[in-house]
C-alpha cells in the first residue's frame, strides 16, 4: 500500500469493541442490544473487589451486512483481558442462539465474532466455561444455516475456549498483530517450563501463533491489513462465499494424516510447522 | 509444574472398561482414545474415554491430557458413529466418560493447532446431538477446562459422581492463583463464597449444569452395585433425553444472569 492509501486507512486495531462492531455493519443500519445504559453487569466481580463494567466487556450490535440481517459480537480486550464471564458470555451465546432461531423461521441472520480474549474469566470460572460451551453449541447450530465469521485483529489475541470458538467458525480472519492459540504463553511456560515455551520471547510466540503463521499453516482463511474498510469488505466477501461444504474442524482425515507425518520427537519452530501444515507457501 | 507430581488417574479407564464390558471395541483410534459399541437397554451406544498413554507420541499429552491426537480421534469416533447411523431410524447413544486432568500445554500443541483439534471433537459431539444422537457425559474424575469443552460439555445431559475426586473447573488451582495474582489460600477463600469459582462438584451442582449427581461406594474401583447404579442412571438419562431432548441449564438461581441476559436480548432483538 502506498503512502496516500496509508493516510486514508483507518486502523481497526486502534478501535474499541463498539466502534469495531459498527464499522462492520452497513452504515446507519446498526443498533446496540443490552447497551451499557442497561447496566447488565457481572454479579460476581464486585463481591471480589473488582470493578465491574456496564457492558461486561461485550458489545452486541445488530443491523445488516451487505443488506442482509447480521449481528456483530465484539469482545472488549481492554476490560479484564477480554475474559468472558457469565453476562458477556450469555450476550454472545444468546445472540447466536437467536440468530439460529431466526434462520429456522426464514430470517437469514448472520453473525460475526470479534475476538480479543484470554478465554474464561477466572473470577467467574465455571460460569465462563459453561457460557463458552454454549457459544460452541450455538456456532455449531448457526453455521448449518449461515457462515459464521470470526475476526481476530489484535492486540489481545484469542485464547482458551474462545480459540476453540474461533476454530468452529466458518471463516477466520487474522491480521499480523493477531495471535490465536489454546493456551496463553504464560500458562504454557508455567505448566511445561521455559524450554518448552518462553513467554517473554515475542518473536517466538508470533512465529507459532501469530496471524501470518496461522494463515500460512492453513488454520486461518484470510490474512488482512489493519484497515477497517478492508476488514469490512473481507467479511462481506466471506459471507458471499456461503457456508463451506466442510468446515475446517470436520476435515478429520486430513488433519490426522498431517499429524501422522510430523516428527513428534522434534520441538517445532514456525518454519517446520509451515512445512508440515502449509501448502508449500 | 502442576500435575507432574500427581499419579496418573485410573478412573477413566476403569469406568470405561467396566461399562464397555461385552462391547465391540472400535479399532483405528489413538492409544489414548478408547471407544466401544454396545447395547444399553433398548439402544445401541458408543462409549468413549480419553485415558493416559505413557507412549503418546506427543509427550505433553502422555498423562491423560486432552491434546491433538485426542481431539481428532474423539472427533473420528463420534463422526464415524454419526455416519454409520445416517439412515438408521434410531441413532445410537454416545456416552463420554470424562476424566481429564487438563488440556495439553506444549509447543507442539500450539504449533499444530490444538485449538482446532478441540473444536473438532466438541463440534463432532454437537453435530451428533443435533443429528438426533442422545449424548451423555459421565464425569468420574477431573473435567478440566478445554478438555471438558471438547469431551463432555456438548452432551444433552451431564452426570457426575458425587466424590471429592471429581473436579470441574476452568484452570487448576495453582495456575489460576498465579494468573489472577492471588495466593492459593486466597483463592480457596474466594472459592468458598463465590459458587462459580469452587472446585468441588457439590458447589458445581448449584450452577444448574448437572442433570444428576450420583453417589457410588468406590469411584476408583467400582463395585457391582456402583456399576448397576451408574448403568441405571445412564439408561434414565437416555429415556429423559427421548422425552425432552434439550433441557434448560439456565434455571438455577446461580445462573440467574445467564437467563436474564437471554430474556432481554429476545425483547430487543427485532
Amino acid at each position: 500500500m502506498d503512502t496516500s492509501q496509508l493516510l486514508k486507512t483507518v486502523s481497526f486495531i486502534e478501535m474499541g469493541a463498539r466502534e469495531r462492531a459498527f464499522a462492520l455493519l452497513d452504515p446507519g443500519s446498526g443498533h446496540e442490544l443490552i447497551g451499557p445504559f442497561e447496566r447488565m453487569k457481572s454479579p460476581w466481580l464486585e463481591p471480589q473487589g473488582i470493578a465491574a463494567q456496564a457492558d461486561d466487556g461485550v458489545v452486541v450490535a445488530k443491523g445488516s451486512i451487505g443488506g442482509q440481517p447480521a449481528v456483530v459480537l465484539a469482545i472488549e480486550g481492554s476490560f479484564q483481558g477480554g475474559s468472558l464471564g457469565e453476562v458477556g458470555g450469555a450476550k454472545i451465546a444468546g445472540s447466536l442462539e437467536l440468530a439460529a432461531e431466526d434462520n429456522r423461521r426464514g430470517v437469514p441472520t448472520r453473525a460475526v465474532l470479534l475476538l480479543e480474549t484470554g478465554g474464561v474469566r477466572l473470577q467467574e470460572a465455571n460460569l465462563g466455561l459453561a457460557a463458552i460451551a454454549e457459544i460452541h453449541a450455538a456456532i455449531a447450530d448457526l453455521r448449518r444455516h449461515q457462515p459464521v465469521v470470526a475476526v481476530v485483529a489484535g492486540t489481545v489475541g484469542c485464547f482458551g475456549g474462545m480459540s476453540v470458538a474461533a476454530a468452529l467458525c466458518s471463516y477466520l480472519v487474522v491480521t499480523r498483530e493477531a495471535r490465536v492459540g489454546l493456551n496463553g504463553p504464560q500458562v504454557i511456560e508455567q505448566e511445561a517450563g521455559i524450554e518448552e515455551y518462553d513467554s517473554r520471547d515475542r518473536p517466538f510466540i508470533w512465529s507459532l501463533s501469530g496471524g501470518e503463521q496461522r494463515f500460512r499453516t492453513g488454520l486461518a482463511d484470510r490474512y488482512v491489513e489493519d484497515d477497517a474498510a478492508g476488514i469490512a469488505a473481507t467479511v462481506r466477501e466471506l459471507f458471499a462465499q456461503g457456508v463451506p461444504a466442510q468446515h475446517r474442524d470436520q476435515r478429520i482425515g486430513e488433519f490426522l494424516d498431517l499429524l501422522a507425518r510430523v516428527d513428534t520427537a522434534r520441538q517445532p519452530d514456525g518454519a517446520y510447522a509451515r512445512a508440515a501444515f502449509g501448502k508449500g507457501n | 509444574m502442576g500435575q507432574a507430581t500427581e499419579d496418573l488417574s485410573i478412573r477413566g479407564r476403569v469406568w470405561f472398561e467396566q461399562l464397555a464390558q461385552g462391547g465391540a471395541p472400535v479399532a483405528g483410534l489413538a492409544e489414548s482414545v478408547l471407544a466401544s459399541d454396545l447395547r444399553m437397554g433398548t439402544r445401541e451406544a458408543r462409549i468413549i474415554a480419553v485415558v493416559p498413554d505413557p507412549g503418546n507420541p506427543f509427550p505433553r499429552a502422555a498423562r491423560g491430557e486432552f491434546g491433538l491426537l485426542e481431539g481428532w480421534n474423539v472427533a473420528k469416533a463420534v463422526t464415524d458413529a454419526v455416519a454409520a447411523d445416517l439412515n438408521a431410524p434410531v441413532k445410537r447413544a454416545l456416552v463420554a466418560i470424562v476424566d481429564i486432568p487438563s488440556q495439553a500445554y506444549g509447543r507442539r500443541e500450539e504449533a499444530y493447532g490444538i485449538h482446532l483439534a478441540l473444536a473438532a471433537s466438541g463440534g463432532a459431539y454437537a453435530a451428533a446431538r443435533m443429528a438426533g444422537h442422545p449424548v451423555v457425559a459421565l464425569i468420574v474424575g477431573k473435567a478440566m477446562s478445554g478438555g471438558f469443552l471438547a469431551h463432555g460439555y456438548q452432551a444433552n445431559r451431564i452426570i457426575a459422581l458425587d466424590d471429592p475426586g471429581v473436579v470441574i473447573h476452568a484452570m487448576n488451582r495453582a495456575a489460576a492463583a498465579r494468573i489472577t495474582l492471588r495466593s492459593v489460600a486466597d483463592l480457596e477463600v474466594l472459592a468458598a463464597k463465590v459458587p462459580p469459582m469452587a472446585y468441588d462438584v457439590r458447589h458445581f451442582s448449584t450452577l444448574g449444569l448437572l442433570w444428576r449427581l450420583i453417589q457410588v461406594g468406590d469411584p476408583q474401583h467400582p463395585s457391582a452395585q456402583d456399576l448397576a447404579l451408574v448403568r441405571q442412571t445412564l439408561l434414565e438419562a437416555l429415556d429423559d433425553i427421548e422425552r425432552v431432548p434439550f433441557r434448560s441449564r439456565l434455571e438455577a438461581p446461580n445462573r440467574a444472569a445467564s437467563a436474564a441476559v437471554r430474556a432481554r436480548l429476545r425483547e430487543e432483538w427485532q
